[in-house]
């Protein structure tokens, strides 16, 4: 079996995250750091490949767990952190082009990377996190299987693989379904099932000697003018920090502060 | 140029995301004088419900040979009406996963340009341009559409919905269409509805009380407030994670993303994660007995103090001055 798991490497929630006068995230920080959000299909990804038998001495062959970022050359860490945790390969698209590409033209070089991969050996799932906690679009799921042709089975919380069948189980928020579609597919997994592995040691060390392939857009076939900026159908027209708020009210107290709250919440048309 | 509509429905019924993207689209429509393009895929339109919120028509499209609420399905429907009208260069959907997957496919489709989670659209020097908060609530950008066809989704409560005097007169126009190869490939094996409470959802309550490690497992306060103010009841991610309450109530950025009208926190502390899922809410309330805890950092009305004391004591006052 073949999984592709596709990362980000994210500014740190924690770090004082900023927008630079072109309005795109400043990257690059020391704190940059894995998307957390793709640990969980990185997880994912490993569970159902070792299910069919990926990592055992004995019937390894044949599987493979690829973590896939499009990024500067920090990006890089991402993919480390991904190879530290189990994957076996490691593919880094980096291009100087890319700056200010959108989450539709990440999504078009995500595919086109993946398409390469399933030239070369066939690719039976791509797993993604449910969103990147800087963009937060959740955009690159969906619009990764609508580049590639391929089904989307999104949010799931539960993978099986049998006989070529990919099913997943997911929440929406009216129901509760049992999707199924042929590999290879496109997948997104919550953050609530696949609780990420932490690297220990051993891992942190091999990963340092597994391969990672740098492709760019040349490699890949891209169009440098359909991605980037240039390739990119929305643009930022204004970006400001929020001004420190004036008109904020704080109360100390327990029951007796009740009644100005009560007031405040019947200005507002709430009581 | 014309407007369109994702009309989203849930059993037949019109979600109330949905009411809210007509509102705007007709308010855009009166400023712009653009027809609004109701579209509605799957069987049996709430045509009433679509009329008395000012569509100029209601395109009702059947997608043949996949499961009709798969997203590519809704897809397929949604391009079809749009290829058909062949004008359109605003397509309003809803701010949810749904909405943002159908939008994502729909771009790579038509070379739209995607704003998500926006709090407001505008015709802007011939762009459409979007408001929308970054970043955890500390930033305000404006990201404006280059392509002929834009694509926004808004955030629940962006706008009010508000129902016409008059029911406009909508036309109604069916489509059909095969569904794609994506589409047609997806079985759904089963689909059970999710058990439903007797309270609003979260992701589209306007008004949401949240409990955090401050509750220390004891939900019941929350409920009872939750109840008066006929809210949705949310919590952290700590307060899921030490099981007080089901996953489904995590409000955050690895969760449910919220932007209702009225947000009460208690025993929220407002770190990071969980300010990224609902920074967007209208007007913010926290009851935190911490006076260092971050969320009075963003609140419009903080009180510092025990929540056993503070919740009831609101409850019952809210509840006697309801009568």
């Amino acid at each position: 079996m073949r999984v592709v798991v596709c990362v980000k490497h994210v500014p740190d929630l924690q770090s004082a995250r900023s927008l630079g006068e072109d309005g795109r995230l400043v990257r690059g920080g020391d704190d940059d750091t894995l998307n957390e959000l793709d640990e969980d299909a990185l997880e994912a990804g490993l569970r159902t490949a070792e299910a069919a038998g990926f990592g055992k001495d004995d019937g390894g062959e044949g599987h493979d767990v690829t973590v896939l970022t499009v990024g500067p050359a920090p990006a890089v860490e991402a993919l480390r952190r991904g190879l530290a945790m189990g994957a076996s390969t490691a593919v880094h698209v980096s291009d100087e082009a890319l700056a200010g590409s959108d989450a539709i033209a990440t999504a078009r070089v995500l595919a086109a990377a993946v398409a390469k991969l399933h030239a070369e050996q066939p690719v039976d799932l791509v797993v993604a996190g449910m969103a990147a906690l800087d963009g937060l679009t959740s955009l690159v799921p969906a619009a990764l299987a609508e580049v590639l042709g391929w089904p989307q089975l999104t949010l799931a919380d539960r993978i099986e693989v049998t006989d070529g069948l990919v099913t997943v189980r997911r929440e929406t928020s009216t129901d509760v379904e049992v999707l199924t579609a042929p590999a290879p597919a496109v997948l997104s997994v919550t953050d609530q099932a696949f609780r990420a592995r932490f690297p220990n040691f051993k891992g942190i060390v091999a990963a340092r000697k597994k391969p990672v392939a740098t492709w760019s857009l040349a490699d890949l076939g891209v169009d440098p003018a359909t991605v980037g900026s240039a390739g990119s159908a929305t643009w930022v027209a204004q970006a400001a920090e929020r001004p420190e708020r004036s008109d904020r009210v704080l109360v100390t107290g327990d029951a007796e502060t009740v009644p100005a709250l009560v007031d405040y919440l019947s200005e507002k048309g709430f009581a | 140029m014309s407007i369109a509509v994702l009309v989203d429905h849930t059993d037949g019924h019109v979600r109330s995301t949905s009411l809210e993207l007509l509102t705007l689209a007709r308010q855009l429509a009166s400023t712009t004088g653009l027809p609004v393009h109701a579209v509605w895929t799957g069987a049996d339109p709430q045509a009433e419900v679509v009329a008395a919120h000012g569509a100029d028509a209601l395109h009702v499209v059947r997608v043949e040979g996949a499961d009709e609420h798969l997203t590519t399905s809704v897809v397929d429907g949604l391009q079809t009406v749009l290829t058909a009208l062949g004008d359109v260069s605003l397509l309003l959907v809803a701010s949810t996963f749904e909405g943002k997957e159908v939008a994502a496919r729909l771009a790579v489709r038509t070379g739209a340009g995607v704003v998500t989670g926006a709090s407001g659209v505008e015709l802007a020097d011939g762009h459409w341009t979007a408001r929308k908060t970054v970043l955890a609530g500390t930033w305000d950008t404006a990201c404006a559409a280059a392509s002929s066809l834009a694509v926004v989704a808004l955030a629940p409560h962006a706008v009010q919905a508000a129902p016409l005097a008059v029911p406009a007169e909508t036309r109604l126009v069916e489509h059909a269409v095969q569904a794609s190869a994506a589409a047609r490939a997806v079985s759904v094996v089963s689909r059970e509805p999710r058990p439903r409470s007797e309270r609003p959802a979260l992701a589209e309550a306007e008004v949401v009380v949240v409990g955090g490690r401050g509750v220390e497992g004891d939900f019941s306060g929350v409920e009872e407030l939750a109840d008066v103010l006929g809210a949705a009841v949310g919590a952290t991610r700590v307060a899921t994670d030490e099981g007080w309450i089901g996953h489904e109530a995590q409000v955050g950025q690895t969760g449910v993303t919220i932007s209702p009208r009225l947000y009460v926190g208690a025993g929220v502390s407002g770190a990071v994660h969980h300010k990224g899922g609902m920074a967007a809410a209208q007007t913010i309330v926290a009851i935190n007995n911490d006076p260092d805890a971050p969320i009075f950092e963003f609140a419009d009305y903080g009180v510092v103090g025990d929540l056993t004391e503070v919740l009831p004591a609101l409850t019952a006052a809210l509840r006697a001055r309801r009568g």
